[in-house]
């Protein structure tokens, strides 16, 4: 595959102008992620009231797909409950390491763009850093 | 366009003829020649049988394939043959070496100094080692620009030192260590220095005795020689003394249910059936490089180095790591780019057909003291071409902008 369709504008921007690192207040559940044999390091912050995620944000770094899939996971998830966001991950890993359908790739909205990653299989792990840290965040 | 040398030098290779990638991973592995893929089958459908075991000819024949090798191993470096033992790999031997020598000769209190520009290779050993035994690991650092400075050693030795884990060539920084000094000093302690050649063997001629190592490993899948097959050189008087490291089959003299008499060095300390194919492969490998000669390959793989190197410095975006002049770099460049992740571009280059390598390479320490997390490399072997540098230099200069900045 050619560059030019992976690293698009929308990978790009949420690589260089993230809009969700940073520290957030009163967050209740925390959790680091990291790839040890790349160097990718996220830490997640999210506000969980009455199951709704409410806010969320990330700190970290490491390569632009890590840092971008990060990114477009609190966009997607922030106004979600937490079973929605279990979900949403369900989704995004299958997409990544099998097939998903048409309507579910909707559901994924931004995220879906991930899809080309399934066929890079070093860069799988960037690609599902922030997501894996949310589900073990949530206890799955 | 490439030259007739180049195609000449290309056309003994059958991976590199066949493919239009730019293979610039070459401190990782190298590419074989066809005369060694050609050794090793020869080896299979001529000679196999399990050498020194049978006394028939085709065994003898075996024997006498794998010995013809431990000359040439020993020859290529100015050793004796009875100094080469053949391992797998330089990870395996540098482990021979702490194993048998360094848990049986280096006690509490004792200190092993290790530059910080190890690959985890010469350096997870003598943690162990000094984990097991109660030993001290001693950190030696280089200078800013890779230099290891011998004042810096100086300070580090003393009565207690027992040995310096040190590389030769840095898979890293590229740079050449005056480990002949460095020997000579450490004797000077009647501590022993364990050299790594990984990197230097494959691309400058080495005279161990000039050089008055210890201990030497290095691999022979970064010399064109197969995988599977590599060599620790030891001087005669310290292996005599060291314990086998693996026990079993073709390492004895005798065995008798109470007691075990080991065969002579260098036998010892290769238990088991040996890689004689891989062995015929390495003996074709030597005869390679000694065809073309490092005159040769060295001043090829400098200016390809050069030509890389010069450019890298104009890109103000472009942080190399080490020393300041191409000279220092002995076809290893590794570098960061400003703002964009070494694992981004390395992908940028293997979507541009361009093999490079990101991370840590297995240097962790060395980039930690550098103060990063990883970098990439490029590194060149012979057969690589002007051309192929000049592509690596333009998706070099492109890079930032297909990242969005
Ligand atoms: C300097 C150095 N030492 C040791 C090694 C380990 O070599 P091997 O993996 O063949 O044991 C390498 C190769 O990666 C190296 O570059």
């Amino acid at each position: 595959m050619s560059t030019n369709t992976f690293y698009n504008e929308i990978i790009n921007e949420h690589n260089l102008n993230p809009y969700h690192k940073h520290s957030i207040e009163g967050a209740n559940f925390s959790l680091e992620g990291v790839n040890p044999s790349c160097g990718d390091d996220i830490i997640l912050n999210l506000k969980v009231e009455d199951g709704v995620i409410t806010d969320g944000a990330y700190e970290g770094d490491g390569c632009a797909i890590s840092q971008a899939s990060a990114d477009i996971m609190l966009d997607l998830i922030i106004g979600k409950t937490k079973e929605e966001a279990l979900h949403l991950a369900d989704i995004f890993m299958r997409m990544i390491k099998e097939k998903i359908s048409d309507e579910e790739k909707e559901e994924l909205e931004e995220a879906g763009i991930l899809e080309s990653v399934s066929h890079m299989p070093a860069r799988v792990k960037c690609a599902v850093l922030g997501w894996r840290t949310m589900s073990e965040m949530f206890g799955r | 366009m490439i030259t007739d040398t180049e195609k000449r030098i290309r056309e003994e290779f059958p991976l590199i003829n066949s493919t239009t990638l730019a293979y610039l991973d070459n401190s990782a592995t190298v590419q074989k020649p066809k005369c060694v893929l050609d050794a090793v089958s020869r080896y299979y459908e001529n000679d196999n049988a399990n050498p020194m075991r049978g006394l028939y000819d085709l065994s003898l024949r075996a024997t006498e394939d794998y010995e013809k090798a431990r000359s040439a191993a020993a020859r290529f470096i100015g050793a004796a043959p009875e100094e080469i033992i053949f391992t797998r790999n330089a990870s395996e031997s540098l482990n021979l070496v702490a194993y048998s020598y360094g848990m049986n000769f280096i006690k509490e209190g004792d200190e092993i100094i290790v530059s910080v520009a190890e690959h985890h290779s010469n350096f997870l050993p003598w943690q162990q080692v000094a984990k097991v035994t109660g030993a001290k690991v001693i950190w030696y650092d280089c200078e800013e620009d890779g230099r290891f400075d011998l004042d810096t050693l100086l300070g580090l030795l003393s009565d207690k030192t027992k040995l310096l884990a040190i590389t030769q060539v840095s898979n890293v920084l590229g740079r050449v260590n005056d480990v002949k000094t460095m020997a000579k000093m450490v004797h000077e302690k009647g501590g022993v220095i364990v050299v790594d050649g990984s990197q230097s063997v494959p691309h400058m001629a080495v005279n161990i005795k000039d050089l008055d190592a210890d201990f030497f490993a290095f691999s022979g899948h970064k010399m064109y020689a197969p995988m599977g097959i590599g060599v620790l050189y030891g001087k005669k008087a310290l292996l005599d003394k060291m314990p086998p490291f693996l026990y079993g089959g073709e390492m004895i003299e005798s065995v008798t249910k109470e007691r075990t008499t080991f065969a002579e060095v260098p036998h010892k300390f290769e238990a088991g059936t040996v890689n004689a194919g891989g062995a015929a492969g390495l003996l074709a490998a030597i005869e390679f490089i000694e065809k073309y000669g490092f005159d040769f390959i060295t001043k090829r793989e400098d200016m390809l180095t050069k030509r890389a190197f010069d450019r890298m410095k104009e890109m103000p975006f472009i942080k190399i790591l080490g020393g300041e002049k191409a000279e220092d770099h002995h076809g290893i460049i590794a570098f960061q780019v400003e703002g964009v992740h070494p694992h981004d571009v390395s992908q940028i280059f293997a979507d541009s057909d361009i093999a490079v390598r990101a991370g840590h390479h297995c240097a962790q320490p060395l980039h930690k003291h550098l103060g990063i997390m990883s970098s990439t490399r490029m590194s060149v072997a012979f057969y690589n071409t002007e051309e192929e540098i000049d592509r690596f230099i333009e998706v070099l200069s492109g890079i930032r902008s297909r990242m969005g900045y």
